[in-house]
């Protein structure tokens, strides 16, 4: 009878330790506290997010125990970094481990720097076939990614120091969302990296990340775009918390595709194809992003429409933002379409993922830039 | 119709179709895009609908079309997948097996126990169970068993749900669109009114009523009025929706970071209705809408709502400081010059278009500092005799520019231009009158003589102080300085260039306009301090502070004959006066394209993450073997990694002991 041990899957539950549930303990106690701390302050929508988030980010915890490792680490620093505040924004610039290290706008320069170190690291890796450096370059993308969440959290925290009523989540404007797009991008890059064992694609997948990179220091040195900003009035509703997450979530397996699309492609030529993982796995992992990136995509989507609906009178304005939204994700369901349907794989596949990207940059920046709207909040 | 093809070639031209949209800015006034295109190709735009493209006849005709192809599409492969869903594949045989891609035979050891493979098969349907699959047995010809399994065969009806929610979907859209109104339009039952009239004037052919199920429509509602339509702009027009219910403003507010940015727009507004004992009183903002009758009441924007106003009104080429009052409001006209009636050749509407309390402008050099409040400002037309109109843009309070003040006014000929700005410093108590006064005297001839003489004593009371030596008068000198005053009184700067370019040699040209220059600084000098003693207040004394300011005001003395009007309206007080912009939206159609969304969410995931996949187990006790064959309707890597497993697992189960 032993032998049916051999096949049976265990269950989730059963798969769990006591790192496991003392993870879960602390969020679940995270949690509590900050609701006994604020509740006053906050609506019944916002009560269900803290305690969705902190069951959503336990299940992925205990799915993943590396992102388990990553938000412990986050709140961690992120509690420091705050302790260290007393309470004075003056002291981002006056304290020593804040100004260099930890204070939101520090924190998110380190997050920059690790990522171009990351991206270096990886080709390295690729190049010389090391091992080594290979784990060097996933540890520095987590770094990244930690650094990057930190600095995050912290200007959250910032941004109530300005005053009470300017405190809002960071991800209201163009500045704020191109971090997220980093950090959603790399998260999603380093959980493909774990389950396929893929470190030969961190180097492209970093390029598009790096490109955000240079935008967000074109976009604090040139514009000054770091400096917290007060709400408009149409952004402040508890939609955002959950409307701008899921985008990215899209943006960025979209990013995801298209740089696994790129190294297919050269594979495809020959070129790199020996360091490459085989064709079927990186056409697998295309499919894989799109497949998250579209459903994400299509909940914000949902999700923009429930929003605008209260917020603008209309649940579709055909507003340039969410005309385009219609645009990537109609090319997107087409993709997918002749993949189902069509049975189409290979390189004309990987050349529209690719291709994809262009219209998905569009629609995230190119709108901001060009075209006028009722999104017109987030305009360089 | 129900092809793929079709459906991917209607979506390409939507697609297309949504950037025409985005890239062409919509709904703009027909002006503006007879300015960009021309007569001849705004024309043609306008009959291919492209300034409204997503109510056009065609954008709706192909919403339509892919309604139609969606709803074919799952009427011809819903049976199949329903089929799919519930069948077993029970019918496959030992022929069908053995011409699978994945598939293996397993031989298993003979022992008496096992003789008629009863145990196997028990091991097997627990390893079925295990994996999540359900199953169905068939006895074969030939005495051998198959048993057929399933596991996620649900997949199939996400594709039931993706595409019934796309119909429903659209379906919703469609309830909410102008269809109906434009049926009507068509069939000459409706028209919409293009003319700038009183809203009870409109005839019934441009009044929608209360019965129709779906618009979208704007109010606007000054504080402690009220009204019963809305408005609904379509194409270069617009309709009069009729509400069943009356909407009242009692007042509106807009609370302000501490940074001057807008906080919040809230609306007080009372709903009253003969249906209702008591009026309904709420609170109405931003992203907080209030729902009666099944109209939702938004607080989409505002404007004014006719403030008042009052003016000191300059005449800039007068050759004295006095001022007229003016008193006016917004939306309301006044008139300057002209006879005593008010009428005659030089007569000037005033229109007073908009009033601003707040004005967040970012006025760093670099523009990289933080924008900050500048204060109230007020946008006015001046239309003269001939019907021509200037637009001015004048701020009631003096602006910080690189650390020194100044009273801002801009003016524009057309809409499409930038403002041109006169800016005038501010005298010592932070007021215009410095300025005015000095004005006055640079424009009033009689007193040049008089600043001529103070400038040469002056200069000789300091070459005296220098050298020693005393000059008693300059008569030539004098004479030349009222001339250039003269000059200068005439148009500024530009005159004097003009008088220096008809009499001084090229060459010299440049020597010239320096020496002129630093002698007006000197007589405007002389010019203020004889307005500063004539008020009786302390002069000027001559640092570079002072310096700055003189130049200053004679830059703005020369930008004043660009000014295009001699009025110069300055702001002396104001009665703030809002008006709410309400936005009311009936839409039918919202709840369809709520289900459709959430089926289409339900859909996506069955499709995306559930797999379909199918086991045949067949047992042939009369050979002692195993045919294992396994497919799924998605070939691909994980597929092929399960099937490896799968094999591995029940060799393990049957081969071995
Ligand atoms: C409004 C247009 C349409 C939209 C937005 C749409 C959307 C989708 C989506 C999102 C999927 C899921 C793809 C996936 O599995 O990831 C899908 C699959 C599919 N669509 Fe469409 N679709 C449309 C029109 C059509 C039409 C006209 C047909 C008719 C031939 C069609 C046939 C299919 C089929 C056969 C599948 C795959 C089902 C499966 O194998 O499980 N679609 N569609």
């Amino acid at each position: 009878m032993n032998k049916i041990i051999d096949y049976q899957q265990k269950k989730l539950l059963q798969r769990l330790d006591w790192q496991d549930w003392l993870y879960a303990i602390l969020l679940v106690a995270g949690a509590v506290f900050a609701y006994v701390k604020y509740a006053n302050y906050m609506d019944i929508y916002e009560v269900v997010f803290l305690f969705g988030a902190a069951a959503v980010f336990g299940y992925l915890g205990w799915q993943w125990k590396a992102l388990g490792k990553l938000v412990l680490g986050v709140a961690v620093v992120s509690l420091f970094s705050i302790s260290l505040y007393h309470g004075d924004q003056a002291r981002a610039t006056q304290t020593f481990l804040l100004k260099f290290l930890i204070a939101s706008q520090s924190a998110i320069m380190w997050m920059n720097v690790l990522f171009v170190l990351a991206m270096v690291t990886y080709w390295f890796a690729m190049f010389k076939r090391s091992v080594f450096a290979g784990s060097v370059a996933t540890a520095l993308t987590w770094s990244a990614a930690l650094m990057g969440f930190v600095g995050l959290m912290v200007r959250w925290y910032e941004s109530y120091l300005i005053a009470p009523e300017v405190g809002h989540i960071p991800i209201s404007n163009l500045y704020e969302v191109f971090i997220l797009f980093c950090l959603i991008t790399a998260l999603l890059y380093l959980h493909y990296e774990k389950n396929f064992n893929t470190k030969q694609l961190g180097g492209f997948v970093l390029l598009v990340i790096n490109a955000a990179v240079g935008f967000i220091l074109w976009y604090t040195f040139d514009r000054q775009a770091n400096n917290i900003q007060p709400l408009v009035p149409a952004l402040q509703s508890y939609w955002m918390k959950i409307h701008v997450p899921a985008n990215f979530i899209g943006y960025g397996s979209f990013s995801l595709a298209a740089a696994v699309s790129a190294a297919y492609l050269l594979a495809n030529k020959g070129v790199l194809a020996s360091r490459l993982p085989k064709l079927e796995v990186l056409d697998d992992l295309i499919y894989k992003a799109i497949a998250v990136g579209f459903a994400f995509f299509t909940i914000a989507t949902i999700l923009g429409a429930i929003w605008a609906a209260e917020a603008w009178g209309g649940y579709w304005s055909w507003d340039p933002k969410e005309t385009w939204a219609l645009i990537v994700w109609l090319n997107y369901a087409a993709w997918l379409h002749l993949r189902m349907v069509k049975g189409l794989r290979g390189p004309v596949l990987a050349w529209w993922a690719l291709v994809g990207l262009i219209v998905t940059t569009f629609a995230f920046l190119g709108v901001n830039m060009f075209l006028s709207g009722l999104h017109s909040y987030g305009t360089l | 119709m129900s092809s793929m093809r079709f459906a991917v070639s209607m979506l390409s031209v939507l697609g297309i179709a949504s950037i025409i949209g985005t890239v062409l800015k919509q709904n703009e006034p027909y002006s503006n895009y007879i300015i960009k295109f021309g007569q001849f190709w705004f024309g043609i735009f306008e009959t291919l609908g492209l300034y409204d493209v997503y109510h056009s006849g065609w954008f709706l005709l192909i919403l339509l079309f892919l309604i139609t192809s969606c709803s074919l599409c799952i009427y011809r492969n819903s049976p199949l997948m329903i089929k799919e869903w519930r069948t077993f594949k029970e019918q496959a045989t030992e022929k069908s097996l053995n011409a699978f891609s994945h598939q293996e035979i397993f031989t298993v050891k003979s022992t008496p126990e096992n003789a008629n493979l009863s145990d196997t098969k028990q091991q097997l349907l627990m390893f079925l169970h295990a994996k999540g699959f359900k199953y169905k047995f068939k006895t074969q010809t030939d005495g051998s068993e198959l048993i057929a399994a399933k596991a996620g065969t649900n997949q199939r009806l996400g594709y039931i749900f993706t595409h019934s929610a796309m119909v429903i979907i659209f379906f919703g859209g469609l309830l909410d669109g102008n269809l109906p109104f434009k049926v009507q339009e068509m069939l000459g039952q409706k028209r919409i009114e293009t003319r700038d009239i009183a809203e009870s004037q409109v005839p019934a052919i441009s009044r929608l009523s209360t019965s129709n199920p779906s618009f979208r429509g704007n109010m606007t509602l000054p504080e402690g009025t009220s009204d019963n339509v809305a408005f609904v702009r379509v194409r270069d027009g617009y309709l009069v929706q009729e509400l069943p219910f009356r909407v009242a403003l009692k007042d509106f507010r807009i609370e302000h970071y501490a940074t001057g940015q807008p906080k919040s727009f809230e609306s007080d507004i009372v709903i009253t209705d003969p249906d209702l004992k008591t009026p309904i009183t709420k609170t109405i903002s931003v992203n907080h809408p209030l729902t009666y009758k099944g109209v939702a009441i938004y607080q989409s924007d505002f404007q004014d709502g006719g403030t008042k106003l009052n003016f000191k009104v300059w005449d800039l080429f007068a050759r004295n400081n006095l001022t007229q009052k003016l008193d006016g409001a917004i939306f309301q006209k006044a008139t300057l010059g002209g006879d005593t009636k008010g009428a005659g050749a030089n007569v000037v509407k005033v229109e007073f278009n908009d009033f601003r309390q707040f004005n967040i402008i970012n006025l760093s050099p670099d523009g990289k500092g933080k924008p900050h409040n500048v204060g109230p400002n007020i946008t006015y037309k001046l239309r003269d005799a001939q019907g021509q109109a200037r637009e001015y843009v004048t701020y009631m309070q003096p602006m910080q520019i690189d650390g020194k003040y100044y009273f801002i006014s801009g003016m524009r000929e057309t809409v499409q231009e930038d403002f041109h700005y006169l800016r005038l410093p501010v005298d010592d108590d932070l007021s215009i009158n410095g300025f005015m006064d000095l004005r006055a005297i640079l424009l009033n001839d009689a007193k040049f003589e008089e600043i001529a003489h103070r400038l040469v004593q002056n200069v000789a009371e300091k070459n005296k102080a220098a050298d020693g030596k005393v000059v008693a008068s300059n008569q030539p000198f004098e004479k030349s300085v009222v001339q250039l005053l003269r000059n200068f009184a005439k148009g500024g700067y530009n005159e004097v260039a003009r008088m220096i370019e008809k009499n001084v040699p090229e060459k010299e040209r440049e020597m010239a306009a320096r020496a002129y220059i630093k002698m007006i600084n000197l007589a405007a000098f002389e010019a203020y301090n004889m307005s500063l003693a004539a008020n009786k207040k302390p002069l000027l004394t001559n640092n570079a502070e002072t310096q700055t300011m003189i130049q200053d005001s004679l830059n703005g003395f020369s930008d004043m004959f660009f000014y295009g009007t001699p009025y110069f309206l300055q702001l002396e007080n104001f009665e703030h006066k809002e008006a709410s912009g309400l936005q009311l939206t009936k839409s039918p159609g919202e709840k369809w394209v709520y289900l459709g969304s959430a089926l289409l969410v339900l859909g996506i995931f069955s499709m995306l993450y559930i797999r379909e996949r199918r086991i045949w187990l067949l047992l042939k006790p009369s050979s002692h073997q195993v045919h294992f064959g396994m497919s799924s309707n998605r070939k691909n890597l994980d597929f092929e990694q399960e099937f490896s497993l799968y094999r591995e697992q029940i060799r393990n189960l049957v081969v071995s002991d």
